[in-house]
């Protein structure tokens, strides 16, 4: 009953009263160290990445091809177990010129994530990865770019064997 | 299916703040002590209590929902927390609907409550972890990339302008200065504000994003013979919906959210309801970005696809139009405490089919209201329809 309430609860503070040591609090720092198993897909699918391919999972039932790999297929719930070679060039079909950092720190130079629609998967799938030596007011929907992998001697299996994708023509 | 009839009977809020002096459990026990009074129950005629809260991350509280039992009045009764993400706040009261259209119990409590405010200096960080750890986390990914992504998909794929996405902000916030327990209520907002903000993601500006939030929201359910005993004005739960896309977010089309569709139509199936743009008469769709509410209102098959914002360009939208939108003032007005915010949608409704809603009414005393609330990593749509 909104209208026949006036006072409501809760106090608000503000980043003064923490300065201005008003109110007491309890400050932690939790830590925490995880290893994590691939899996067998993407495990498959590391082991791709180091050794310069992008890979998918085709199921023959749904004649679909989809990346990241994985062992069971979404539609028919049958598993997935043909592995298909990739290209290493897609088209963007989605960016952000983002300013703030995953903890929340100010850049003046933009990081570019990318949805990539990777060429030989089905229409639509693609990857989150990062664009790179563009102009970022030049990034559009539709660009074709290519992947930028690192020296084969570098490569560990991660996501980040590919450092990001670049343009295919001059922008 | 036989299912009983289920009514919301009271509700009561806390402030949203930036940052409470409250813990998450006195927000909780301030809220369902509020809602209880409402309706004049008390905790001994409640038989069990629905829990919604987001990411443990937050508090750096495992197991929360054991953690807010005392606040949410839990102890010694059937109680349990449930979580999907950003669409917590509107799946809870269906998990206490089933609770009570089943038969098991006459008499639910519904408690959500958020506190983002613990997670310091601020909680973004603390999403990192909803991104894939393997392919995606390596990456740095942070939460306005994934916004940032379908908001630039959905503008290009309709051809949709920064400056009419604007006016959504607008609009809500404009709402949100007649809500008393609202966070960023501005009545003197304009356009101009909101596409000068901060880019902080392009196209995600200052001005396009709800602000993380403390606060809790509790409703209370009741079956028919209790309701119409407790209350002469109970709002009747005549539908609900949830749904579950792909976690493969980068493998389906980001401009349009079928989930949300499949989700409506679950409830429209449900209520009866054939023709939801003449059916419906007012709509919280979740915005916790102002681009998510048009998104969420062609999800809900209350505008085309691509057309949503015309209706807040022709004024449907208005608080005095044909089909109010958010006239809570929603997470980008009244704040975004994630679960509490999607139960806030539920009370606003509850508010306005009584005709409750003080300085926020809407014209006309409705009959019929929806709401509905997003989550998880851009995947999940929960929606409730209610009556009188």
């Amino acid at each position: 009953m909104t209208a026949n309430i006036r006072e409501f609860p809760g106090t608000p503070l503000s980043e003064k009263d923490f300065a201005e040591g008003k109110i007491l609090f309890n400050y932690d720092e939790l830590r925490g160290a995880f290893a994590w198993d691939n899996g067998i897909a993407i495990g498959r699918y590391l082991a791709g990445l180091k050794d310069g391919v992008i890979l998918g999972a085709h199921c023959s039932t749904c004649r679909k091809t989809v990346v990241p790999p994985r062992i069971a297929c979404e539609w028919c719930f049958r598993p997935m177990q043909e592995y298909v070679p990739l290209g290493d060039t897609g088209t963007v079909s989605t960016f952000s010129l983002c300013y703030v950092t995953w903890d929340v720190r100010r850049v003046t130079e933009p990081e570019i994530p990318a949805v990539i629609e990777i060429d030989g998967a089905a229409p639509l799938c693609g990857i989150l990865h990062l664009l790179g030596e563009v102009d970022p007011h030049k990034v559009h929907i539709g660009m074709r770019v290519q992947a930028v992998w690192r020296p084969a001697a570098e490569r560990e299996g991660a996501i980040t064997d590919i450092l990001y994708f670049k343009p295919l023509e001059e922008v | 299916m036989r299912m009983r009839k289920v009514a919301v009977v009271g509700a009561g809020m806390t402030k949203f703040v930036r940052r409470a002096q409250e813990t998450g459990k006195e927000l909780s026990w301030q809220a369902a002590r509020m809602a209880l009074e409402s309706c004049d129950l008390t905790l001994d005629d409640v038989e069990a209590v629905c829990l919604g809260t987001a990411p443990d991350a937050f508090d750096g509280v495992h197991m929360k929902g054991e953690y807010l039992s005392d606040g949410a009045g839990a102890w010694r009764k059937p109680y349990m927390r449930s979580y999907v993400g950003g669409g917590t706040g509107v799946f809870v009261p269906i998990q206490g609907w089933y609770h009570i259209a089943s038969g098991l119990f006459d008499v639910v409590l519904v408690v959500a409550e958020e506190k983002m405010s613990s997670y310091y200096p601020h909680a973004q960080a603390a999403f990192l972890t909803i991104f894939d750890h393997t392919t995606e986390r390596p990456l740095k990914p942070n939460l306005l990339w994934i916004f940032a992504l379908e908001m630039n998909r959905y503008m290009a794929t309709y051809g949709i302008s920064k400056r009419d996405i604007a006016l959504v902000s607008v609009q809500h916030k404009r709402s949100a200065a007649d809500h008393p327990c609202a966070l960023l209520g501005d009545r003197d907002i304009t356009i101009e504000d909101v596409l000068n903000s901060e880019t902080l993601a392009w196209p995600v500006q200052r001005l396009d994003v709800s602000p993380v939030s403390d606060g809790a929201v509790a409703l209370v359910l009741a079956a028919e013979h209790v309701a119409t005993r407790v209350t002469d004005k109970p709002v009747w739960i005549e539908g609900v919906g949830w749904s579950l896309d792909t976690c493969h977010w980068t493998n389906r089309d980001l401009a349009y959210p079928r989930y949300v569709e499949h989700a409506a139509r679950m409830a429209y199936e449900m209520a009866g309801v054939k023709e939801p743009r003449k059916e419906i008469h007012i709509v919280e769709p979740y915005d916790p970005f102002d681009y998510k509410a048009l998104h969420h209102l062609e999800g809900l098959q209350l505008a085309e696809r691509g057309q949503a914002a015309q209706l807040y360009i022709d004024g449907v939208a208005a608080r005095d139009g044909d089909m109010p939108v958010c006239p809570s003032g929603g997470l980008l007005g009244v704040g975004n405490p994630i679960a509490a915010a999607g139960l806030m949608k539920i009370a606003e409704l509850f508010w306005q089919l009584r005709g409750e809603a003080g300085a926020r009414q809407v014209p006309g005393w409705p009959r019929r209201g929806l709401a509905q609330a997003w989550g998880d990593l851009m995947q999940v749509g929960t929606v409730m329809i209610m009556g009188r």
